[in-house]
């Protein structure tokens, strides 16, 4: 038998008011295994586990219960107490009395008894408790992240900085993100590619950031500290080690298509860069469009580069990385204005949406600035802007707020105003969200300094009448109907997760909300962790949010990575599964059980009688168990056991709690 | 005149959802009978279906499962093992004559300090009325 202490805490009156500390702390000095029992005042403090500390080592105890508030509260500092005193924290149990005795019930008597059967409970449990240690991972000290938006830049500079190799997998030849196509932001008014630019060419030339542009991360193994990555790289078709960015290429080619990054604003060549400050600055060859891949003549490329680097053989490659962290920043990407059936359903060349408003209103854009409608060039005299395009829509399954449409919004009426002073901006609303420093104040410029008029209500129809956009819509406020004739209209769309998030989420295990948002681990305390250690989120990935949330994010999931990287190897918890060779029969029952596929099948030679003999069993990767205990209940041989919480501590528990 | 029945209730709360769904009720010192008597398992996935049965045999009158809500599991799937083993279970009692009322099983999240207090009240109603359960005990 065990020498166990009990230790029943008082909590000043929180717990001795309702339950009779000292009768427990009695009744349990009688108890079969408890060679020690006594009641205080306040464990928690520090006196008393000097306390706890010294009656392990006076008594030399193998295994206490602390009778007091709940785990969640203090179950480490008490195993961090036992560990002080020699003893595995892991024969530390906490019953909770407080929570579950002292102030849920008022009746002194069945709380009492109560109290006295939960803390025998536990001391049936703690006998049957094993010391158990964290196991030491190994670590590698390099990080993955995928997505080159500000997010993930911002990400990849700060992990870089802190002396760590970062690889940096972009789907786009470029980096950037969306931020590159913005044209000012708010709530400043600078201009979007002046401070992008800056980050963008650190990231190019950073010493410990590889670049992998125009490349995806196809596949994800291992666990935290030791995940190995296949990222497939498409074929760009031209060597970007030789070339040298004359771009004579893109100038001579002669087949042109509707550029991408212009949303359809604007035009770009078969070859070509997406825009000149595009890091890297290397063309690429669109294959769908180009003439040589489509009839096998042209190749007008090849005969003006002067260093020879167009290479129409090139193929994908797969390259495999080792890496210890990976930081998830793949953004976001707006509604197509083709599910909004109200407001035309994408038929209608002039009506926009915020993206490609910002690349008219970029100085670097199609226009040079200069917003013009996208039908035949002209200057719209009266532009309507409208909010919630899509979101806070329960019929469209999208019932969010986007969080940055009513400041863009703002900020593209304000542009316009600016250019156009007798121009009409008119912006229907739902409610203005403007929380954030500075953000409310910029509102009322453009409204007050601006003129921008603001009308409450949602739009019910944009269409087309005698050659002219008609918004027709209801002014909550006064009760009216509305119809305003339009040169532009721009919808916010709502802003969604970028295409292919779930399909990424599943290659690294790494789960995703109803919408396709990256899930946190907790949404107040663990808002960059994912629920896959070792995977971290940044940006628009996890939610809708504007620049300056992003990059406060995105240096908060570098900080975990820093974290995780600053010692030599990483420590895991004990309280996982385990398997008893014995008895596994090797069936595998349990391994399609497991969220997390840590377990594995394993050859292993097992003593049966005088005879060795090799056989299949499970074994459980540490690293990756996260220690639920599904498995345990899909043996049916009983060989799955989970340790803390192993079938006989429960069974011991629920035999004495039945009684 | 009889002693009144006092239910013998054992209710497995998952660690991440329920348990600290019963903190919540206990700061918030809500009431509920003494009749539960709650074990903490890490997920409700780790309920064992043996150990339902096994309650019954040691003279529990009902038992409750707790886990987090469909969506909200720590561990993503856990808890719709554990609907599915609950649903097994429960037919498994009712062929050994076990009132399948004496199982519960609810989704109570870490805010819900309300309905876990709600949930023991209703529970423990339920198995007072049922009775003690006398079927499935093992005689001593
Ligand atoms: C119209 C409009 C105007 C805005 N104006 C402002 C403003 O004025 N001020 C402000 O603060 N904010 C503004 N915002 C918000 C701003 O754009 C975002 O906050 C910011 O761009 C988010 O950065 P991100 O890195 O999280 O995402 P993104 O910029 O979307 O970057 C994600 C990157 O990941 C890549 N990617 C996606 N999936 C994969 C994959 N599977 N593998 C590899 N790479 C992948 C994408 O190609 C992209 O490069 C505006 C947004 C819109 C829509
Ligand atoms: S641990 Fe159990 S379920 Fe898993 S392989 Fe062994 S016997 Fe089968
Ligand atoms: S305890 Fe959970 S995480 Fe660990 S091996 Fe079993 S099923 Fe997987
Ligand atoms: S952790 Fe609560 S049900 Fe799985």
């Amino acid at each position: 038998m065990k020498k166990i202490g009990v230790f029943v805490c008082w909590c000043g009156l929180n717990i001795s008011s309702t339950v009779d500390v000292e009768k427990a702390s009695e009744e349990l000095k009688n108890y079969p295994g408890v060679f020690y029992a006594d009641d205080y005042k306040y464990l928690c403090s520090d006196p008393g586990q000097e306390l706890i500390k010294k009656t392990i080592v006076d008594n030399k105890l193998e295994g206490i219960v602390v009778a007091a508030c709940s785990p969640n509260m203090h179950e480490s500092t008490f195993r961090a107490a036992a560990e002080a005193a020699g003893l595995n924290p892991y024969r530390v149990e906490i019953t909770n009395i407080r929570e579950q005795a002292s102030w849920v019930h008022s009746n002194k008597e069945d709380a009492t008894a109560k109290a006295i059967q939960l803390i025998k409970s536990t001391v049936e449990k703690v006998k049957k408790s094993e010391d158990l240690f964290p196991q030491q991972i190994p670590l590698t000290k390099k990080v993955l992240v995928i997505g080159g938006g500000i997010s993930g830049m911002t990400v990849a500079l700060e992990v870089a900085e802190a002396g760590y190799p970062v690889i940096l997998v972009e789907k786009e030849p470029q980096i950037g993100g969306n931020m590159a196509k913005l044209s000012e932001t708010f709530p400043t008014l600078d201009c979007a590619s002046c401070i992008l630019t800056p980050k963008t060419a650190e990231v190019g030339r950073h010493s410990n950031i590889t670049l992998m542009t125009n490349s995806e991360v196809i596949e994800s193994t291992g666990y935290f500290g030791n995940f190995t990555v296949k990222v497939k790289r498409k074929p760009t078709f031209v060597d970007w080690k030789k070339c040298i960015g004359c771009m004579l290429c893109q100038e001579k080619c002669p087949k042109k298509t509707n550029s991408d990054f212009e949303h359809g604003m604007g035009k770009r060549k078969a070859i070509s860069v997406a825009f000149p400050q595009a890091i890297p600055y290397r063309p690429i060859i669109s294959e769908k469009e180009c003439i040589y891949f489509k009839t096998g003549k042209c190749k007008i490329c090849v005969k003006v580069c002067p260093v020879d680097c167009i290479e129409f053989e090139q193929e994908e490659k797969i390259i495999e990385e080792n890496i210890g962290a990976i930081v998830v920043a793949s953004g976001y990407d707006l509604l197509p204005k083709e599910e909004l059936g109200e407001y035309g359903q994408g038929k209608y060349a002039d009506v926009i949406d915020g993206m490609q408003f910002e690349r008219i209103a970029s100085a670097s854009g199609p226009t040079e600035g200069v917003i013009k409608r996208p039908s035949d060039g002209k200057i719209p005299k009266s532009i309507v802007f409208i909010q919630c395009a899509g979101s806070r829509d329960n019929q469209k399954g999208r019932p969010y707020c986007s969080k940055i449409c009513c400041m863009y919004t703002a900020k593209h009426a304000m542009l316009y105003k600016h250019q156009v002073h007798d121009g009409e901006a008119t912006i229907f609303y739902m409610d203005i969200r403007a929380g954030g420093k500075g953000y409310e104040e910029f509102v009322q410029r453009a409204i007050e300094d601006d003129h921008v008029l603001y009308l409450r209500g949602r739009v019910a129809r944009v269409y087309e009448e005698d050659g002219r956009l008609v918004v027709l819509g209801v002014d909550t406020l006064s009760g009216e109907q509305v119809r305003i004739e339009a040169d532009l209209v721009v919808l916010a769309t709502a802003v969604i997760p970028s295409i292919g998030a779930k399909a990424l989420g599943q290659t690294l295990k790494v789960g995703t909300d109803t919408y396709g948002f990256f899930n946190e681990a907790h949404p107040k305390l663990k808002p960059v962790e994912s629920m896959t250690k070792g995977v971290f989120l940044a940006g628009c990935a996890q939610a809708p949010r504007d620049i300056p949330e992003t990059v406060s994010q995105a240096t908060g999931a570098a900080a975990k990575v820093i974290t995780m990287f600053s010692k030599n190897h990483l420590v895991s918890d004990p309280q996982v599964a385990k398997v008893n060779e014995k008895i596994c029969v090797g069936c595998l029952l349990c391994k399609p059980i497991c969220p997390y596929k840590a377990i594995e099948p394993e050859i292993v030679e097992v003593r049966v009688g005088c005879r060795a003999e090799k056989r299949q069993v499970a074994t459980i990767n540490k690293g990756l168990c996260q220690g639920c205990g599904a498995c345990s209940v899909a043996c049916r041989s009983g060989a799955m056991n989970l340790s803390g919480f192993s079938n006989e501590q429960i069974l011991e528990e629920l035999k004495s709690l039945c009684l | 005149m009889s002693v009144e029945f006092k239910p013998n209730i054992i209710c497995f709360a998952c660690n991440w959802c329920s348990y600290t769904g019963a903190d919540m009720a206990g700061t918030s010192r809500m009431k509920y009978p003494a009749t539960i008597r709650i074990i903490r398992v890490p997920c409700s996935g780790r309920v064992n279906p043996t150990f339902v049965m096994k309650a019954y045999q040691k003279g529990a009158d009902g038992v409750l499962i707790a886990g987090c809500h469909p969506g909200d599991c720590h561990y993503n799937s856990g808890n719709y093992f554990a609907k599915r083993r609950f649903l097994l279970a429960t037919r498994f009692m009712t062929f050994l004559g076990i009132d399948e009322k004496r199982l519960r099983m609810e989704w109570i999240s870490a805010a819900e300090g309300v309905k876990f207090a709600r949930v023991m009240r209703e529970f423990s109603e339920t198995i007072s009325k049922l009775g003690p359960n006398l079927r499935a005990r093992e005689e001593a």
